[in-house]
């Protein structure tokens, strides 16, 4: 090691370094910044207006004009698509990020306490991890009505307990550490160890699950979408567009079979970026 | 030896109490002491003796509904410790009393930076900025004399080698200058040389601080070379109180001469190391009166009842809590 240390524990920098040369990690970002790219970008990606009707004759065949033809109204099935990009990566990532911040929370300070407070919120995580999550995000849904928000809403929910489980098992063997009674004849208060001293520990896990559930939030948001309970019509969602096409599978297939295709992709992506970083970061793989 | 200034660390009466299969036990059982400004007082024992519960009752960190403090006065700074709340004792902690601990391998944390953990008890007790307290950190880090401090304060815990990481736990302890250091076996997990390395470190910031140290050890070796004063402790009492001259000069208390005798020397053969027959009992199975009388080769009818701890020079410096040893017969 260097006199001049670098910014990173070693732990941290095979990661890095096993993360960077890690081809899994490169294709699936590769992947997901294209894909983030046309979501940003959607206004000039798109070639038409994704709610413009009569663009020609409707449930036109894939054509160089249109791409992947045209729908039932005669909009333009790619257009749709990057537009939905929008919609399936901003409820993913919302959803994902509010889940992990809340999840790992929650986690901590059932971890760290232990006693009561501990076995009240595994007993709450352990009744919401037993409805299938399709169920709960449904239901949730149900009471709270489709809207964007709501749609974030019931998937952060449905995501929370994992996060919680996760940051409890963790903090249980962080809460053995030295360093926490260290910090603890300093003066710290609880609060300080938690989240100052508990949380960077147990980040590297909480991140990996992050990018996992990220794949499967995107895939809840258009499975809600396709059985009619998505952002509604006629904002374009992937969901919402297989949904659409699944009417004229038999003859106008490219109709379900693009957008299914859109969210294959995705999932591929963050499924690699998930399994690399996880490979990445584990402590047992060869250096 | 005189010692002269104010008393940094008061223990007075101190009974601490765990609980084992549902009932409490006294596990520390009428400790007094106190260690002025300047002067390093040892608490030594076996494992299970109540050294490390001491000091975790001083500290206010015993576990909770596992230890308790039963009784006792604890003066720490000039402040009366006993009873305070969490929220004061997080106050006093780091703040008016150190501590170093045993494992400096596992006591820094992995993923923070040495310069930001030195640094952060000065932000949380004295409300410096990040900054200030970071180039205090490195004023720290040369106080306790790592090497070209200035470029290692963004280092890691890994990477520093375990003394290091001792001089790095010590930088913590006395980041917010406290008055009173508890020194939990700081130099069991080192190396020998580094041992000495470490102790001399501790020695030179006490005299120029003017600390108390209290130091917390099982290592006579330790003991002999930097303590002032020394306190015995068997089965949660303290059997022997002297300075550290007199004590192995006089060892007194049976415990003390089977424990001085179990010290393997360099200048006698290793075949007359003794060890001390039996084990010390479990909590529940302690003997009425004095704890030791199970292993003790002076034992009479009389230890069933606690001798007290008593003078046996005429200065009243040497205590010694036996019936027989040490009385005129």
């Amino acid at each position: 090691m260097s006199a001049s240390a670098p910014p990173m524990s070693p732990a941290r920098v095979t990661a890095w370094t096993r993360a960077r040369s890690n081809p899994a990690i490169l294709i699936g970002s590769a992947i997901c910044l294209v894909l983030v790219l046309m979501a940003v970008f959607a206004p000039w990606v798109a070639p038409f207006d994704p709610n413009k009707q009569m663009l020609g004759p409707q449930l036109a065949d894939p054509s160089v004009k249109h791409w992947f033809g045209l729908d039932s109204f005669g909009r333009d099935v790619f257009s749709r698509i990057v537009w939905g990009a929008r919609i399936s990566l901003w409820v993913g990532v919302v959803a994902t990020l509010g889940a992990m911040v809340i999840g790992t929370m929650i986690g901590i300070i059932a971890g760290y306490f232990g006693g009561t407070i501990d076995r009240v919120i595994t007993m709450l995580t352990d009744i919401l991890l037993s409805f299938p999550q399709l169920v709960m995000g449904l239901l949730l849904v149900a009471v709270l009505g489709a809207s964007l928000t709501n749609i974030i809403i019931a998937i952060g929910v449905t995501a929370i307990p994992a996060f919680i489980r996760l940051a409890r098992g963790s903090t249980l063997a962080m809460r053995e550490r030295d360093f926490i009674d260290a910090g603890r004849a300093l003066g710290f208060s609880d609060a300080r160890i938690m989240f100052n001293h508990v949380a960077p520990n147990i980040m590297d896990e909480i991140i990996v699950m992050g990018s996992l559930w990220l794949a499967t939030a995107i895939r809840t948001e258009s499975t809600l979408a396709f059985i009619g309970l998505g952002v509604p019509p006629p904002t374009p969602t992937w969901g919402g567009i297989i949904r659409e096409g699944f009417e004229y599978l038999n003859d106008n297939y490219w109709l379900a079979i693009f957008p299914s295709l859109a969210i294959l992709i995705t999932m591929i992506g963050l499924n690699l970026i998930g399994d690399g970083l996880r490979d990445a970061t584990d402590p047992r793989a060869p250096q | 030896m005189t010692i002269a200034g104010t008393v940094g660390l008061a223990v007075n009466g101190l009974t601490t109490e765990i609980r084992s299969r549902g009932s409490w036990f006294q596990a520390v059982r009428g400790v007094s002491f106190d260690v002025h400004q300047g002067e390093t007082v040892a608490l030594v024992g076996e494992s299970g003796c109540g050294k490390s519960l001491t000091a975790l009752s001083i500290m206010g960190l015993l576990p909770r509904g596992v230890g308790r403090v039963a009784s006792g006065n604890i003066v720490i700074d000039g402040e009366a410790v006993d009873g305070a709340s969490d929220t004061q004792m997080e106050k006093i902690r780091g703040n008016r009393i150190g501590m170093v601990f045993q494992e400096p391998m596992t006591s820094l944390n992995p993923v923070l930076t040495v310069g930001f953990q030195i640094a952060e008890p000065l932000m949380y007790h004295r409300g410096l900025s990040r900054r200030d307290a970071e180039a205090k950190a490195v004023a720290l880090m040369e106080l306790v004399r790592i090497p070209s401090a200035a470029d290692r304060v963004g280092a890691y815990p890994h990477q520093f080698s375990g003394g290091m990481r001792q001089r790095v736990m010590i930088a913590i302890a006395l980041a917010c200058q406290p008055k009173v250091l508890i020194a939990d076996e700081p130099t069991t997990a080192l190396d020998v040389t580094i041992q000495a390395q470490v102790l001399a470190l501790l020695a030179g910031l006490q005299k120029s601080a003017g600390l108390a140290v209290l130091l917390i050890t099982h290592n006579l070796g330790v003991v002999a070379s930097v303590a002032d004063r020394v306190l015995v402790m068997y089965g949660g009492d303290v059997v022997e109180n002297a300075t550290v001259r007199d004590l192995f000069q006089r060892p007194t208390h049976p415990y003390t001469s089977a424990l001085l005798a179990a010290m393997p020397r360099a200048d006698r053969s290793s075949d007359t190391v003794a060890a001390i027959p039996g084990q010390v009992p479990t909590l529940p199975d302690m003997p009425t009166g004095c704890r030791f009388q199970s292993r003790c080769p002076l034992r009479q009818p009389q230890c069933a009842e606690l001798p007290p701890l008593s003078a046996i020079d005429p200065a009243g410096a040497h205590l010694v809590r036996c019936w027989v040893a040490g009385r005129p017969s």
